[in-house]
C-alpha cells in the first residue's frame, strides 16, 4: 500500500487562485440575510398571493368546484381551476422542458382528471398571504373517485424495457458470455434482492415564484426557484406564447435543489398564469407538504447475482432493476450500468425496466440511478468478498479494471486505486479484524468497518458566458447558470481571475438571469466543467483583445508576441520567454481609450476526442459504525471519503460538496423513506417531522481526500465535477459496516433499528 | 366503481374576515408598525410586511428551524409565533446581527468554515448558534451538536457548522477534530500496482 498522505496541491504561482481554498464570494450575502431567494424579491406596485389547493384523492375527476363561496370573501381576487383557465398551448410539446423524460408532461389546471394524489387543482389568489391561505382552506371541491393503484409490487408483471431519450440516460450494457452457465459452475456465489422506496429531495427552500408584473404589455420579471433559469424561460415562453423579452426569468440564489429544480415545477406555471390573467404581480409558494407532490427518487427493486472463482476473480455479474414511473411519463435513470463499469467480468447481464403506478413522475435526485444501483451492487460485492474468503478491499482491488468493460474503452483518467490506498491508510483499515462481530468499543458496542466504491460520469454540456473588462480594470463575467449551493459563484470568479491574472476582488461573476448567455441546468455534476470552460474562453477572448491593444502602444515590449506565448499574471501581460517584457493591464486600458473590452465565450463537449474514451469520476468510502444490539441503534462515528474527480478548483467548496454527499449517503442509508399508503394512494409522512433527514447530532467525523487527476480529455479545464460522486459508496459502506458489526446483511433501506432487531 | 368525495373544509367560508389591525414590533432596535390580520405569524410579518427576508420559511410548522430569530436574546421558531404577541419585546433577526460589510464573529466564522452551501438554513443556524451562546450551557462538541439539532441543513454542512460555532463559543481557542481535508496531487508515476 502507498504510504503517502497529503502534501498540498501543486501551486504554480503565489498569485494562482485556482486550486486554493477561497471563501465563497456570495458568503457574506448568505450569512447576513441579504441574499434574495425567489419568494423574497420586491415588485413594482402591490403584490397578490396565490395559495395552491391539492387533491386529496389519487385518481378520479373533479365534478364541482364551489369557487363562488370563496370569491364572496372581500379581498379574494380569483379562484383558478380547470373550469376557468383557458387552454394555452394545444400540444404536449409546449410543456416539455429541456430535461423532460419521454411521455406526456403534466399540465396544471388543464383538465378535471386527477392523475396523482396532491395534484394541484386550484389556485386561490388574494390580497394577502393570510387571506389566500384562509380562502384556500375553505374551498369545497367535489370528486368522482376512481380506483387507483400505487403498489409497485402488484405491477411487476407489467414491466417494460425503459425507453431511451432522456438527457443523461444510458440504456443497460449488452450482455457478455453466458451468465447463467458461469454462475451455475462457479465455486462461490451470491444472489440478493435490494429495495428502497420513494425518497423526496426536500431542499430547505420551498418552491416559489414571484412574478413582477411590469405594466408594459406582457413584460414580467419571473423570480423562480430553479436549477436553470433558461429551462424555465423556454417552458413558460412556449406555453404562454411569450417572447424571451416578456418572460425574463431570474434566479440569483437557489435554496438547494438536488435535482428537484431541474424541471420547472407547477408553481411557476400557476404564478405566471395568474399574473397574465389578472395583469398583476403575484407570488406563489408551495407548502412543505406540497414539496412531496412532485418528483421523487423512484421506488426501485433490484436483483444481483455475482460469482467468483477460487482466487476471487469475478466470473459472473448480473444486475437487474425495476423502477416505478407515472402513468403519463417514463422517468428513466442509469441504475445498473455502473456495476459493469467498476468491475470486470467475462459473463454479464444487465436489465432495467419500468412499471407504471398512479403517482407523479419520478425526478432525478442527487446521483440519480447511481445512488440506487450503487447501494445494491456494492453490498453484493461485499457479500461476494466474504464468500470468496477475501478482505472486502482486497477483493475490489483484485477485480479492479483499468478500462471500461461496458464500452471496451480506456478511461480518460482513473485513480480509484489511489483512493482505495489513501483512504485505507487514513482510516486505518489494516487494523480491521475481518471476522464479523469481532470488534467492540470500550463501552461494549459492536464496531463495524465497511468499504464501498462509487462511480459517476464526467460529462459536459454546451454553455456560454460573456466577459466585460471596464476601463477601471474591473472584470464582470455573466452566465445564466445556477448556484444551488455548489459554489458556482466563487469558482467562476476564480476561473476568470486566474485567466486574466487579476486579483479576486477585481472580478465579479453574475448568474441566474435569462438576459445572460445561456447555460445548462445545474445538474449531473457538469456545471464546473461546462460553465468553467465557457468563462475561461470568454476571458481568453478578452485577453487576446488586450494583447492586441498592448501591441499598439508605443514601443510595446510585447511586440510580436503571440497570445499562446503570453501569460496573464499579477495584473500584467508578460512574454513567457522573458517576463521582463511586461505591460500592466491598467496601462493598456488607459492607453487604448476604450471604456470597456468585452467578449463572448462558449464551450461544449468534444465528441471527436471524447468518443474514444470512458469519462468517469470515482470514489472509495470507508465507514465505522457502532451498533447497540439491545436497541438496534446504529451510529456512524467515522467516514473517510476519497474522491478522484480530476482537478479540484476550490478545495474548500469541493470538500463541502463531498461532506454534503456523505450526509446524503448516510441519510439514504439510515433515514429516508416516503411511506406510500396504497389504500389512500398517498405519501403519508409529507413533512420534516416524519420524513427524516440527519440533524447535527447524527453527523460525526468525515475526512475528505481528493486524489487529483490530470485529464484534458474529459474537460478542457481538467474538471470532472463533485456534486454527485461524494454521495456514492456511502450507503453501501454503511450497510457493509453494519454487516461487519452484527453479522446481519440488510438489503432494504433505510437501515432502521427494526431491521436489526 | 365510482365514489363521491367532497374536499370538505372544517368550516364554511365566512363573508366577514377580521380586518387588519395595527401591530408595532421592535425589530433590530427599530419600531415597525404594520397592518396585519391577527393570525399573522411573526415569520410572515417579518418577510411579507417588513421586507426582512433574511429570516427563512422552510416548513411553517416548527420542524426545520430556518425561521429562528432571537426574542429578548432567546431563540424561537418565528413560524410558530403570532406576531401580535411579540409587541413590546426585543426581536433580533439575522439582519440585526451584522451586515454584509460588517459581519458578526459568528457570521464571519460561518463564511471561513464554509458552514453552508445553499445558504437557506443559514440565518436560522446563525441565530440559533447566537441563542446557544447566549444560553451559556453548551461547551463540548457533543453538547453543541445536540443543541444545534433543531436546525435542519439539507446540504449537510453540519461538520462545518460545528467548527464555526465552537470557534466563536471558545473565542478561537478550540479547534474541533471533526474531519480533515487532504489533497493528493497528481502523481508522475503510475499508482502502486494491483496485488
Amino acid at each position: 500500500m502507498s504510504q503517502t498522505i497529503a502534501t498540498p496541491p501543486t501551486v504554480r504561482l503565489d498569485s494562482d487562485v485556482i486550486g486554493k481554498p477561497i471563501n465563497r464570494t456570495d458568503g457574506p450575502a448568505k450569512v447576513s440575510g441579504a441574499a434574495k431567494y425567489a419568494a423574497e424579491f420586491g415588485v413594482t406596485g402591490p403584490l397578490w398571493y396565490g395559495y395552491i389547493v391539492s387533491s386529496p384523492v389519487a385518481k378520479g375527476k373533479i365534478t364541482k368546484i364551489h369557487a363562488d363561496e370563496v370569491l364572496a370573501i372581500p379581498g379574494v381576487q380569483q379562484v383558478f381551476s380547470h373550469e376557468n383557465v383557458s387552454s394555452f398551448a394545444w400540444f404536449d410539446r409546449a410543456y416539455k422542458d429541456d430535461v423532460a423524460p419521454g411521455g406526456s408532461p403534466f399540465r396544471p389546471l388543464h383538465e378535471p382528471e386527477i392523475m396523482f394524489n396532491q395534484q394541484p387543482v386550484a389556485l386561490v389568489v388574494a390580497e394577502t398571504f393570510e387571506l389566500a391561505r384562509y380562502a384556500a382552506s375553505v374551498l369545497r371541491i367535489e370528486y368522482d373517485v376512481e380506483k387507483h393503484n400505487t403498489d409497485l409490487d402488484s405491477v411487476i408483471g407489467e414491466a417494460f424495457d425503459a425507453p431511451k431519450g432522456k438527457t443523461g440516460f444510458v440504456p443497460p450494457p449488452k450482455p457478455k458470455g453466458d451468465m447463467n452457465k458461469a454462475f451455475a459452475e462457479a465455486p462461490h456465489k451470491v444472489a440478493g434482492e435490494y429495495i428502497h422506496r420513494a425518497q423526496h429531495h426536500n431542499p430547505m427552500e420551498m418552491f416559489a415564484t414571484t412574478v413582477d408584473w411590469l405594466g408594459d404589455g406582457k413584460k414580467m420579471k419571473i423570480y423562480d426557484k430553479t436549477q436553470g433559469a433558461p429551462n424555465v424561460q423556454q417552458y413558460i415562453a412556449k406555453i404562454f406564447g411569450l417572447s424571451t423579452d416578456e418572460a425574463r426569468v431570474i434566479s440569483k440564489f437557489t435554496g438547494g435543489g438536488f435535482g428537484s429544480g431541474l424541471r420547472p415545477q407547477y408553481q411557476v406555471f400557476l404564478a405566471v398564469m395568474a399574473a397574465l390573467e389578472l395583469e398583476h404581480s403575484v407570488r406563489v409558494v408551495m407548502t412543505r407538504t406540497q414539496m412531496f407532490s412532485f418528483g421523487h427518487r423512484p421506488h426501485t427493486l433490484q436483483k444481483l447475482r455475482i460469482a467468483s472463482d477460487d482466487q476471487g476473480h469475478i466470473q459472473a455479474l448480473e444486475h437487474k432493476a425495476l423502477a416505478e414511473t407515472s402513468q403519463f411519463e417514463n422517468a428513466t435513470e442509469t441504475v445498473v450500468n455502473w456495476t459493469g463499469i467498476l468491475y470486470n467480468s467475462p459473463n454479464t447481464n444487465f436489465d432495467y425496466q419500468l412499471s407504471k403506478i398512479d403517482v407523479y413522475t419520478p425526478l432525478d435526485m442527487r446521483a440519480p440511478g447511481a445512488a440506487t444501483g450503487n447501494f445494491a451492487s456494492e453490498s453484493a460485492i461485499d457479500e461476494m468478498s466474504y464468500k470468496a474468503g477475501k478482505d472486502p478491499l482486497d477483493f475490489r482491488l483484485l477485480n479492479y479494471t483499468y478500462s471500461d468493460p461496458t464500452e471496451n474503452k480506456p478511461f480518460t483518467s482513473k485513480r480509484l486505486d489511489d483512493c482505495y490506498h489513501e483512504g485505507a491508510a487514513r482510516f486505518g483499515w489494516d487494523q480491521r479484524n475481518p471476522e464479523p462481530r469481532s470488534m467492540r468499543d470500550e463501552k461494549g458496542m459492536l464496531v463495524g468497518w465497511g468499504v464501498a466504491a462509487g462511480c459517476w460520469d464526467a460529462s459536459m454540456q454546451k454553455a456560454a458566458a460573456k466577459a466585460v473588462l471596464s476601463a477601471d480594470g474591473h472584470l464582470t463575467v455573466n452566465s445564466a447558470t445556477n448556484d444551488q449551493g455548489a459554489g458556482t459563484y466563487v469558482i467562476m470568479t476564480q476561473m476568470a481571475a486566474q485567466t486574466l491574472g487579476l486579483p479576486m476582488q477585481q472580478v465579479t461573476f453574475n448568474l441566474g438571469d435569462t438576459n445572460m448567455p445561456a447555460a445548462p441546468v445545474q445538474g449531473g455534476s457538469w456545471t464546473a466543467n461546462s460553465v468553467g470552460a465557457a468563462v475561461k474562453d470568454a476571458c481568453q477572448e478578452v485577453g487576446k483583445k488586450l494583447l492586441k491593444l498592448a501591441q499598439k502602444m508605443d514601443d510595446s515590449p510585447l511586440a510580436g508576441v503571440n497570445f499562446e506565448d503570453a501569460q496573464f499574471v499579477d495584473g500584467h501581460i508578460r512574454a513567457n520567454e522573458d517576463i521582463t517584457r511586461s505591460v500592466a493591464i491598467e496601462d493598456i486600458l488607459a492607453a487604448s481609450g476604450e471604456d470597456k473590452i468585452e467578449a463572448d465565450g462558449k464551450a461544449g463537449p468534444n465528441p471527436i476526442n471524447q468518443l474514444k474514451y470512458s469519462m468517469h469520476s470515482h470514489n472509495a468510502v470507508f465507514v465505522e459504525v457502532k451498533v447497540d444490539e439491545d436497541l438496534g441503534t446504529i451510529h456512524v462515528t467515522r467516514v473517510v471519503n476519497a474522491v478522484a474527480a480530476g482537478r479540484i478548483m476550490n478545495p474548500k467548496t469541493a470538500r463541502s460538496q463531498v461532506l454534503g454527499g456523505t450526509v446524503w449517503g448516510l441519510s439514504m442509508a439510515m433515514m429516508e423513506e416516503t411511506y406510500l399508503n396504497n389504500e389512500l394512494g398517498r405519501y403519508m409522512n409529507h413533512n420534516y417531522a416524519e420524513y427524516h433527514i440527519p440533524v447535527n447530532a447524527d453527523i460525526h467525523k468525515i475526512d475528505v481526500i481528493f486524489v487529483e487527476e490530470e485529464d484534458d480529455i474529459a474537460s478542457p479545464i481538467g474538471v470532472k465535477g463533485v456534486g454527485e460522486i461524494g454521495m456514492l459508496g456511502v450507503a453501501a459502506a454503511i450497510a457493509n459496516a453494519v454487516y461487519h458489526a452484527t453479522g446481519k446483511r440488510v438489503r432494504e433501506l433505510p437501515l432502521t433499528s427494526d431491521k436489526l432487531l | 366503481m365510482s365514489l363521491q368525495f367532497i374536499q370538505e373544509p372544517l368550516d364554511k367560508a365566512t363573508p366577514h374576515v377580521v380586518p387588519a389591525q395595527a401591530v408595532t414590533l421592535n425589530v433590530n432596535g427599530e419600531d415597525h408598525t404594520i397592518q396585519i390580520a391577527p393570525w399573522t405569524s411573526l415569520l410572515d410579518a417579518l418577510r411579507e410586511y417588513m421586507d426582512l427576508t433574511g429570516t427563512k420559511k422552510g416548513c411553517d410548522h416548527g420542524q426545520c428551524g430556518a425561521c429562528t430569530v432571537l426574542v429578548d436574546g432567546k431563540r424561537i421558531n418565528s413560524c410558530l409565533a403570532l406576531a401580535t404577541v411579540y409587541q413590546g419585546k426585543k426581536i433580533q433577526t439575522i439582519e440585526g446581527l451584522g451586515t454584509e460589510e460588517n459581519l458578526s464573529p459568528l457570521q464571519q466564522a460561518f463564511v471561513d468554515h464554509d458552514a453552508f452551501q445553499c445558504g437557506y438554513c443559514t440565518p436560522g443556524q446563525i441565530c440559533s448558534a447566537q441563542g446557544l451562546i447566549n444560553e451559556g450551557r453548551c461547551k463540548t462538541e457533543d453538547e453543541v451538536r445536540e443543541h444545534m439539532s433543531g436546525n435542519l441543513c439539507r446540504c449537510g454542512a453540519y461538520t462545518n457548522i460545528l467548527s464555526a460555532v465552537m470557534e466563536v463559543l471558545h473565542d478561537g481557542d478550540v479547534v474541533v477534530d471533526n474531519g480533515v481535508l487532504i489533497t493528493v496531487p497528481v502523481a508522475s508515476t503510475k499508482a502502486s500496482s494491483v496485488e
